[in-house]
C-alpha cells in the first residue's frame, strides 16, 4: 500500500488554487482567442478583447482574474492501493483550500444560507470546499479542481423529464435555460449537461462536465453529435459576450450521460462563465 | 457605436448624448455601493439627512472587491449583478446621481428613471476584475466601514472602460444586441 503525506496534499491543493486564480487555463484562452476572431458584433469583440487583456494582467501581476473567486469544487479519485498518513484526505483538501484562498488574497465567499453570515471566522476562510470522492484502481490520487462563481451557478437548473421528451426535449430545455440566463452568467460560457442517472447524479455529472477541457468530445459519437447541435442552437440565441449581443454565447457544450430508470429522463444544466478556472493534478 | 472619454461628476449634457452600445472611458471619482449600502443611502435621502458624498452627477459602482495585496489600493474589482439594486436606483437618480456601473439587466422602473432624470446604466465586463482593478488608482472607505467589502468607497479611476446599456432614450443594449444577432429558424 502506497502512503502519501497529509501535508503534501495540503501543499498541492494550495498551489493549485493559487495558480488557478490568476492563470486562465490554456484551453479557455485558446477558445477565447478564436471567439475574438470570429465574433461578428463589434461590442462583443471589444468585451472579449478585454477578457484576453484581463487574463494577461492577472497572469503577469498575479491578480485574481475575477473578484468572485468562487466556491472551491473538487472531484477526487482515490486509488484503492494508496492511503493518506497524518490525517484525513478530506481535511487536507479543506486545509489546502483555506491556505490557498488566504495566501493569494482571494475572496472568502461561503456564508450561512439565511443569516448570510460569512463563515471565514467560524468554519474557515472560504470553507467548506465542495468535494466529490470516487474510489478507483491503482495507487494514485487524482484531484480535479474548479473555482465556481455565483453568477453562473445562479442560472443553472435541473429537471426530470418523462422518457418521451427525448433528444428534442433536452435540446429545447438547455436552450431555454441559457436564453433565460442572458448576460448574467458572464458569457461566453461553457455549458455542462448531465443526462440520465437519478436526479442528483445528473446534477453532479453536469458539474463534472465543466471540468473537461474545451475541445474534448464525449467519447460516445451520439452524445458528441448532440454536444455540437446544442452548441449551435445556443449560439443562435444572439446573447453574445456579457449579453451585449453577438454570435459567441457559448464556447463549448459538454455532456456526461448515465444509464437511467425506465420511467425517467433526468437532465441538469450547469453553467460555467468565461472565467473557467479549472485544473487537475495526480499525486 | 461611438467612443467617449468622460470626467465625473457627469452632467446632463454628457449623459443625454450617449446611446446604448457606446463605449465610454470614465475618469475621476466614482463611489462603490452594493445592496446593504444602498438600503442605508436611500434612507438618508428619504429622510433628508446628510449624505456621505456629493450625489449630484455621481457615478455608483456595484462592486465587492477582493482584498488588496499589500501596497495596492484595491484587489480585483469587477461588477456584481445589478438587479439587486433595482429597488433603490430610481431614488438615487431622482436625487441627482447620474450613472450606475454593474452587469446584467435592469427593471423597467430603473430604465424609466434613466429617461426621466438623465441617468445612464453602464455595463462593465463581468469577470475582468484584474483589468478593472488596475484602472482604480486609489480607494478610500468613506461610509459604513462595518459593512466590510460592502462599505461605501470613494475610488479614483482612470480610463475605466464601460459600455452604455440603458441610455436616456429608453434603449436597452441587452435587448437590441440580442435582436440583432438572434438567428430564427
Ligand atoms: S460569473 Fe464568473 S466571471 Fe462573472 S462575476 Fe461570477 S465568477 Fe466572475
Amino acid at each position: 500500500m502506497r502512503e502519501v503525506e497529509y501535508n503534501d496534499i495540503v501543499e498541492a491543493v494550495k498551489n493549485m488554487i493559487m495558480t488557478t486564480a490568476t492563470n486562465l487555463p490554456e484551453d479557455t484562452l485558446e477558445y477565447l482567442e478564436t471567439a475574438y476572431k470570429e465574433e461578428k458584433s463589434e461590442v462583443s469583440k471589444k468585451v472579449i478583447a478585454q477578457l484576453l487583456e484581463n487574463a494577461k494582467i492577472a497572469r503577469d501581476e498575479k491578480r485574481p482574474l475575477c473578484q468572485d473567486t468562487g466556491l472551491a469544487v473538487f472531484f477526487v479519485r482515490v486509488g484503492a492501493d494508496v492511503r493518506v498518513v497524518g490525517g484525513l484526505l478530506k481535511d487536507a483538501i479543506n486545509e489546502g483550500t483555506e491556505k490557498g484562498y488566504t495566501d493569494a488574497y482571494l475572496r472568502a465567499s461561503t456564508c450561512e444560507p439565511f443569516s448570510r453570515a460569512n463563515l471565514k471566522d467560524t468554519v474557515g476562510y472560504n470553507l467548506p470546499a465542495i468535494i466529490h470522492f470516487d474510489i478507483v484502481e491503482g495507487d494514485k490520487i487524482e484531484i480535479e479542481y474548479a473555482a465556481k462563481g455565483g453568477g453562473s451557478e445562479n442560472v443553472s437548473r435541473a429537471r426530470v423529464f418523462p422518457p418521451a421528451a427525448g433528444k428534442e426535449g433536452i435540446i429545447n430545455y438547455v436552450k431555454e435555460v441559457i436564453s433565460d440566463a442572458g448576460g448574467n452568467p458572464c458569457p461566453p460560457i461553457t455549458v455542462g449537461v448531465g443526462i440520465g442517472g437519478t436526479f442528483e447524479k445528473a446534477c453532479i455529472s453536469s458539474k463534472h462536465a465543466l471540468f473537461r477541457d474545451l475541445g474534448t468530445k464525449n467519447p460516445d459519437p451520439e452524445m458528441a453529435e448532440l454536444e455540437e447541435i446544442i452548441l449551435e442552437e445556443i449560439n443562435k440565441l444572439g446573447i453574445g459576450a456579457m449579453g451585449m449581443g453577438g454570435t459567441k454565447t457559448a464556447l463549448g457544450v459538454h455532456i456526461e450521460a448515465n444509464p437511467c430508470h425506465i420511467a425517467s429522463l433526468p437532465v441538469s444544466v450547469n453553467v460555467q462563465c468565461h472565467s473557467s478556472r479549472h485544473t487537475h493534478i495526480t499525486i | 457605436m461611438a467612443e467617449y472619454h468622460l470626467n465625473t461628476p457627469l452632467n446632463e449634457e454628457d449623459t443625454r448624448k450617449l446611446k446604448a452600445g457606446d463605449v465610454v472611458y470614465l475618469n475621476g471619482t466614482i463611489y462603490t455601493a452594493r445592496d446593504a449600502a444602498h438600503a442605508r443611502l436611500v434612507k438618508l435621502l428619504e429622510n433628508g439627512e446628510e449624505f456621505p458624498f456629493p450625489i449630484k452627477g455621481s457615478v455608483i459602482y456595484f462592486v465587492g472587491p477582493t482584498p488588496p495585496k499589500p501596497g495596492d489600493p484595491i484587489g480585483s474589482a469587477g461588477p456584481t449583478t445589478s438587479y439587486r439594486m433595482d429597488s433603490y436606483s430610481p431614488t438615487m437618480l431622482k436625487h441627482g446621481s447620474r450613472g450606475m456601473i454593474g452587469k446584467g439587466g435592469r427593471s423597467q422602473e430603473v430604465k424609466d428613471a434613466c429617461k426621466e432624470y438623465g441617468g445612464i446604466y453602464f455595463g462593465a465586463t463581468g469577470g475582468a476584475g484584474a483589468l478593472l482593478g488596475k484602472q482604480i488608482k486609489s480607494a478610500k472607505v468613506i461610509a459604513y466601514p462595518e459593512l466590510g467589502p460592502e462599505a461605501v468607497r470613494e475610488l479614483t479611476v482612470e480610463e475605466f472602460p464601460v459600455v452604455v446599456v440603458n441610455d436616456t432614450y429608453g434603449n436597452d443594449l441587452y435587448q437590441l444586441g440580442r435582436e440583432q444577432f438572434e438567428v430564427k429558424d
